[in-house]
């Protein structure tokens, strides 16, 4: 082979390995699930409401995980449901929040997170019954909690009952058995993200419960982006 | 063929000026002045600040440290550099060095500042750490303290590191649980670190505190805060997805304005207290009669107390 071919040949192959790296890169670290958009037409800082709807899943069929627990956001201009943990809200905005729970429960390794903090008027209401505290432990009636730390926000999500039969296929359907979680609160004024996470142990076959699905966007935690 | 300039000094038999003192002659105002900059100028600065009794005793520590390592830095350096200079290979000079037969008085010198420096950062070292009226370490002293502060009962905070959030439980205050930590000023604090799940690291870094926390164990450190304000809490051991943002701020706050806070905040945490268990030095998720009982009543199948070892992928 002359020089001038075997020099092409190594430009070749180095071009493709770094292609190679780049692709790898670009789509196992940066891939994220999409940000579904509640700030549109809403202005920042002027404390208009904002309603975000959300469901947690026992599953989630849509994925290449279908045994993990998830949450699903709601899409405002299409009303479908979107496989991520990610949106994005107006700063200084009322957000009244509505999360569909469809899970199981299991109980909180720290029972400090049965109680609410953070919402509008320290209180949440579960099928429209207001309570300050879900205790987890006492009839295990808890399946997830919806924490937000950055503002101290902390609600825990209340299941169907013991002997229902949970919603197999996801997204799950108000047909299936659910408890309807809603609760208000306050974005900050300041932009920025703003991570959330569940603080149920709900992580199945992990260590402490908190491995898989509590570390990976668009199952148990994820970013509320808070926009100007 | 003529000789080197060099070689001419050597065969006058020039003699040698006398370097030990030109190299004390010029390292002794550069120590002098680097002790009193630090000193002077860094010492205020220095890290962890003097917010508490146990930062400010690590602020002398690593200020009496420099003072004594800034001298033995200058002489290595200037040594160096004298050694560079003066002893630097000259054009046409092939000559060997002359050959080393040892000298002991150098070399017994050498040993003796040696030994005389480690031994003196040693016994000073063990002196802050453990001497009466000092203020310890701030470090985790694991569940039997070696060293207790004096001057009264400290003040019980129990730090519980979960994934990602601190949580600080008050004994003596009914046992309510925040997120808020708040501790009162010119009072003895005794930190209780333990852990519900992997390990963290309790860093009030304002305060001189840090310690390891354990699941399953009561790491003990201690502080006296000495003066108000905020001070950072992170969590120094990787520890999860979210550990970056294992972080919240601390208050030190007049002793009035503690017992106002404490008292409000248990009354405000009264419902979610009685739903906490008992105060312990630490817990064991998987042994808490309340979470079996609620397992059990959710029909969940697993291992001892549900919580999924990693060899065991149950799902509820």
């Amino acid at each position: 082979m002359s020089l001038p071919a075997r020099i092409v040949t190594l430009l070749v192959a180095f071009l493709a390995v770094a292609a190679g790296v780049a692709f790898l890169c670009v789509h196992y670290l940066l891939a994220s699930p999409p940000t579904v958009d509640y700030s549109a037409g809403v202005a920042a800082n002027t404390g208009a409401t904002v309603h975000v709807v959300m469901q947690e899943d026992p599953q989630n069929t849509v994925s290449s995980h279908p045994d993990w627990v998830s949450y699903f956001i709601q899409d405002p201009k299409t009303g479908a449901w979107v496989h991520t943990t990610l949106f994005s809200v107006p700063a200084g905005s009322k957000i009244d929040m509505t999360i569909l729970g469809y899970d199981g429960c299991t109980p909180l390794r720290n029972n400090l997170w049965s109680g609410v903090t953070g919402t509008t008027g320290g209180v949440a209401f579960e099928n429209g019954k207001p309570f300050t505290v879900l205790n987890s432990w006492s009839g295990c009636n808890v399946g997830h909690t919806f924490s937000i730390p950055a503002v101290d926000l902390n609600v825990p999500m209340g299941s169907p009952s013991l002997t229902a039969t949970l919603c197999g296929t996801s997204p799950c359907t108000t047909n299936n058995p659910h408890e309807t979680m809603t609760f208000s609160f306050m974005t900050p004024r300041k932009p920025g993200t703003y991570f959330w996470q569940c603080r149920i142990p709900c992580g199945g076959g992990f260590i402490d419960g908190f491995g898989g699905p509590m570390q990976t966007f668009g199952f148990m935690t994820g970013n509320m982006e808070v926009v100007s | 063929m003529a000789a080197s300039p060099i070689e001419a000094g050597h065969a006058a038999g020039r003699a040698e000026p006398n370097h030990g003192l030109r190299i004390f002659l010029l390292w002794l105002p550069v120590a002098v002045a680097a002790d009193l900059v630090i000193w002077i100028v860094w010492a205020p600065h220095l890290p962890p600040g003097s917010m508490s009794d146990t930062a400010h005793s690590q602020q002398w520590s690593i200020q009496f440290m420099a003072v004594l390592a800034a001298p033995v830095m200058a002489f290595v350096l200037i040594f160096a550099a004298y050694a560079l200079i003066v002893w630097r290979h000259r054009e046409g000079d092939d000559e060997d060095g002359p050959p080393i037969h040892g000298h002991a008085r150098i070399q017994a010198t050498w040993i003796t500042v040696s030994a005389v420096i480690v031994l003196c950062l040693a016994a000073f070292g063990s002196y802050e750490l453990a001497g009466t009226g000092f203020a310890g370490a701030g470090a985790g002293e694991g569940p039997s303290a070696i060293w207790t502060p004096t001057g009264g009962t400290p003040l019980q905070i129990q730090v519980i590191g979960q994934q990602w959030r601190f949580t600080y439980r008050y004994p003596q205050f009914g046992g309510f649980e925040t997120t808020a930590l708040m501790l009162p000023v010119n009072q003895p604090v005794q930190f209780n670190v333990t852990s519900l799940d992997v390990i963290h690291s309790f860093w009030a870094y304002q305060l001189g505190v840090k310690a390891d926390a354990n699941p399953g164990v009561n790491n003990i450190a201690f502080t006296t805060a000495k003066h108000t304000g905020k001070f950072i809490v992170r969590c120094a051991e990787l520890c999860g997805l979210w550990h970056g943002a294992m972080t919240n701020y601390g208050n030190v706050v007049s002793m009035t304005a503690f017992r106002a806070w404490a008292a409000k905040t248990r009354v405000q945490l009264a419902a979610v207290t009685a739903a906490l268990p008992p105060y312990a030095t630490v817990y064991d998720p998987t042994v808490i009669p309340q979470i079996n009982k609620a397992v059990a009543k959710s029909g969940i199948t697993g291992a001892n107390g549900y919580y999924y070892p990693p060899n065991d992928p149950v799902q509820p």
